[in-house]
Parts: structure tokens; sequence; C-alpha cells
């Protein structure tokens, strides 16, 4: 049995890498949020939802009008995720701008209800605009790379290295961003102390919706690139998947961008793990159906006895 | 036409009327330190000053303009600099990311480059600290980071909100030789004090504060000899 979970090893690290990407860059959106408004932001799920119909509605057109065929893949997919991206970064800024920048001396569980009602908007239109344009809310769209690719005893599919590529790049470029430049300077300010923020001549409500502008679209882009791994979508696939990259981000330690990264790794490759392992290590009784229910054992076990994450702060600085 | 005019500004904290009609003023070139007791409303003055507190009723003017209840951003890119109580560094940015947030508003990096020599020029220790997180640093030094973050800006008007507080007398002695070779330079102070004794010293002129209202106003020197003062504060 042992000898059976070893060699299922590679793959299952594949598989969980690729899904944990997924995660981690999702996970990001939540814990930027959280960093610089301390809102869990819940309608980022809905984000990545609708960057996954932007970009299967952007394919299906190309494809309809018959150029797919003649223009180079890599092309259509660079261009699907900056469009996609644009969208739902301007999506995200207008959220902020409309239900949370009102309620931002309002109490905390105000704007955390509001982000409720703003997800439950934005799947009921998804799914109007799905219905009305293809007759069924659940769309299977247009796969770019359909092929499989060998390596040795395990099989990647061509479309998990773009969905894994494009989040690192993603990631890295994010980190550099958030690090090294003026405006992720003022970034890290403002989610620290907004008040003398301002007194260093930041416009505060501009670097939140920046903010806002880059969670979203990365979560955007990932909502692209899990359409093409997954071929079908619905307006409710941001809901499980969003409360799992929420999982991942308090794992990581809710408002730290490294932390969010790893949590999704983690989370995804575990995941992977209870998938394909469960089954056998149980003899049976528990099942792959069950590795959902394991991502939130984690978080249960995680807020039980580290509440502040793997990489999150304990406790503030003195002052 | 005076540098910052605050006529009978009024502000609430709740129902709380924490400023009762504040007139005060502030001539270029000069220091003037607001004295007063714990909650009598000397933080409140200068936070209306900088538009973090809503200015109910009034009006504050600097240069001329009525900066009141405009963004926070907006009036301290007129140049005023604001170095609040408590010291406010950003603890997880390194010294000098407080010190290039400092100089947020300035576009050319040659400038902030300059201005960055003439604060390590006051302060040799953040040169030394350069890339310490700031919430590593000692009082003292948090207390030259928040200075220094402020002149980033090359502010005409230096605001002040006790900046001797939980240091040692050694240290606020080095700091008001500071603040005073800066007014020499040409920057105008206006100073927050519980330290009355040396903030006077150091200042021009004097307001005294109590309970929202401005009790007493005079030469800095005068302020020193008034039995009064001398009872409630230099005591």
């Amino acid at each position: 049995m042992i000898a059976q979970t070893l060699q299922s090893l590679p793959q299952v690290l594949v598989d969980g890498v690729t899904l944990g990407a997924v995660y981690a860059t999702v996970a990001i959106g939540y814990t930027m949020v959280y960093g610089i408004l301390e809102l869990i932001n819940f309608a980022h799920g809905e984000i990545f939802m609708s960057g996954a119909f932007i970009g299967t509605a952007i394919l299906l057109v190309l494809n309809g009008a018959g150029w797919l065929a003649h223009l180079p893949k890599l092309l259509v997919l660079l261009l699907t995720l900056l469009v996609a991206m644009a969208l739902t970064g301007l999506l995200g800024m207008g959220i902020e701008r409309v239900a949370y920048r009102p309620l931002r001396h309002a109490p905390r569980l105000i704007p955390l209800i509001s982000a409720i009602g703003v997800s439950f908007v934005l799947q009921d239109v998804v799914r109007f605009i799905a219905e009305w344009r293809t007759g069924n809310y659940i769309v299977t769209g247009v796969t770019l790379y359909g092929s499989e690719v060998n390596f040795g005893s395990i099989t990647v599919k061509s479309n998990a290295l773009f969905v894994l590529g494009a989040a690192v790049v993603m990631m890295a470029g994010l980190d550099l961003f958030v690090r090294k430049t003026k405006w992720g300077t003022a970034m890290r300010a403002v989610a620290q102390d907004k008040d003398t923020a301002a007194l260093m001549s930041i416009n505060v409500n501009r670097v939140i919706a920046l903010t806002f502008f880059m969670g979203s679209a990365l979560g955007g882009a990932t909502g692209v690139l899990f359409a093409q791994q997954y071929g079908t979508i619905d307006p409710y696939i941001g809901f499980i998947l969003g409360l799992k990259a929420f999982t991942a981000a308090v794992l990581g330690g809710i408002g730290n961008i490294r932390g969010a990264m790893f949590g999704g790794f983690v989370l995804g490759i575990l995941e992977m793990f209870a998938s394909a392992e469960l089954g056998p290590l149980t003899g049976g009784v528990l099942g792959a159906e069950y590795k959902d229910v394991f991502a939130f054992i984690i978080l249960i076990a995680v807020l039980l006895f580290k509440p502040e994450g793997l990489f999150g702060q304990a406790v503030k600085e003195k002052v | 036409m005076s540098f910052l005019v605050l006529e009978n500004v009024h502000v609430y904290y709740g129902g709380v009327h924490a400023l009762k009609g504040v007139s005060l003023t502030v001539e270029q070139g000069e220091i003037v330190t607001l004295i007063g007791a714990n909650g009598a409303g000397k933080t409140t003055t200068l936070r209306a000053v900088c538009a973090q507190v809503k200015v109910r009723e009034g009006r504050v003017t600097f240069q001329g303009r009525d900066i009141t209840n405009q963004p926070t951003h907006e009036v301290v890119s007129l140049g005023i600099g604001h170095v609040p109580e408590g010291r406010r560094i950003f603890s997880r940015l390194t010294v000098k990311e407080n010190l290039d947030i400092g100089a947020f508003s300035v576009r050319d990096k040659s400038l902030v480059k300059r201005r960055l020599e003439q604060v390590f020029a006051c302060f040799p220790r953040l040169k030394e600290r350069l890339n310490q997180k700031a919430g590593t640093l000692s009082g003292g030094e948090q207390q030259m980071l928040a200075i220094g973050r402020a002149l980033m800006s090359e502010p005409s008007l230096l605001l002040l909100d006790e900046p001797s507080m939980g240091l040692a007398p050694v240290v606020v002695e080095q700091i008001f030789d500071i603040l005073k070779d800066l007014n020499q330079r040409g920057t105008t102070l206006l100073l927050v004090e519980q330290n009355a004794f040396q903030a006077l010293q150091l200042a021009h002129r004097g307001y005294v504060i109590q309970n929202g209202e401005i009790r007493m106003a005079d030469a800095a020197r005068t302020l020193l000899e008034n039995e009064e003062v001398k009872a409630a504060y230099l005591a």
C-alpha cells in the first residue's frame, strides 16, 4: 500500500502544484485586501469566476468569427489574459468604490455583509448573461492547448503548464512590485497606518483602489487559466474555490502576500494527495470526495492552533 | 498675511467638544509652541491643520489659502510636514523605505537623494541603520526617523507633536538642538509639548491651551516668567 502511494506521489505533486498555483493567485487577492482594509472581500471568488467567463467569452467570440485558427495560440492566450485582467481589475475597483468605500468607517460586520451581497449580484448577472447568450448557464469554452505531455510515469496536460507558468510569473511580478516600487512601498505603508500615510502626501483612496485593481486582476487571470484547465465553467465556481483560496490565505497568515502563495501551494498539494490517496489509505472507507473536507479541516486546525497563520504577525509591534 | 492661521476652530469627537474656537497664528520663520495639559486639545489642534479631524466651524489658512477640511494628502503637499504624536513610523518598513515614503510627492530622484543626505547630516544614526526594520530602532532613533521622514518633503512649515515624549533628557536636548538649527535655516515650526519649560526656551512665542480654548498668548520669554504658567506647567 505504501509502495503504491509512493509510486503515485510524483503525479500527485505535479497536479497539486498546478491546483496550488490557482489557489495561491486567488489567495493573494484576499490577503492584499485584508492587509489594507482588514476586510474579507467575499466577492473575490466571484471576481475569479467573472474572469473565467470573460476569458471564455473572448475565446468563443474569436472562435465564432473563425479567427482562432489563424492566430498564434500563445498570442491569443496572452491577449485574453490581459483583457480579462483589465476588466476584472476595473470590476474590483468599482466594487470597492460602490460597496466598500462608503462603509469604510462602519462597524466591520457591515462591509462583510455588503461583500456577500456583491457575490450574489455577480453570480446572478453572469448567469443572466450566460443564459441569454448561450441558452445555458453552464458554459463549455474553447481549449487552446488540449494535448498531454508525458514525463516518464507522469502525465501533464499542456494547459497545466501554462497555468503554472502564468501564475508563477504573476506572483513574482506582484512580489517585486510590492517590495521594490514606490507605489508598492506606499501600499505597505497604507496597510500599516492610513492616517500617517496620508500625512506623507499619499492619496490613500488611490492606493486602496490600486490594491483592489491588482488583486482582482490576478484573480481574473486565474479564472481564465482555470477555465482553460477544466473546460466547463458555471457562475458558482467562485464560491468553493474562493473559500479554499481564503483558507490558503489564512494558512499563510492573512495579510501576508508570500504567506498566501505558500499557503496556496500547500493546500493544493494536500488536497490532491487526499483526492488520490484517501481511498487506498483508508481501505475505501473514505474516498476522493472527502478532499474538500480535508481543506476545511486544515482551516479549522489553523484557526485553533495557530490563528495568526504560518507567517502572520501574532501581535502588533510596540509603538 | 500670516503664514498659518487658525480662526475660531471648533472640533467635536462624537459628543465631546474638543476645540472650542481655537484661534492662533504662526508667522513665517517663527517657532511657536502650544503648551497645555493632557487632553487640553494640543494634538487635536495639529490634526485640525492637516484635516485629520473634521473642523465643524471656523477656518484654517496656510499661506493665504483656505485649507479647512481639504484632503490630508493635498494639505501636506502644500509644504506642511507633520511629525505625529507617538512618532507613528512605519515599523514594518525599513528606515530607508520610511524616508523614501516621506518624499512620496517628490518626482525628481536626484532631489530625493540630496534630501536624504541632508537628513543624514542631521541624524547620522539613521544612516547606520538604513536597511533595518524601523520597528527595531530605539525610541530616540524612531523620533529622529519621524522628524527625518517629515523633512524629506522639505516642508516650509513643520508641525511637531510631542517630540520629547518618552525620551531620555540627553536625547531630548539633541532633538531640540536640531529643531533650533532647522528653524535657523528657514523652517517655520509649530511645536506641541508637555515639556513646557524646554519648549518655551526654544520658541519665540507660545500659546497655552486649556479645555479646548486658548487661555494665554504671549512671547515665550514672558510666559516663562508668568506665575500662573509657572505654577501649572513648569512646576
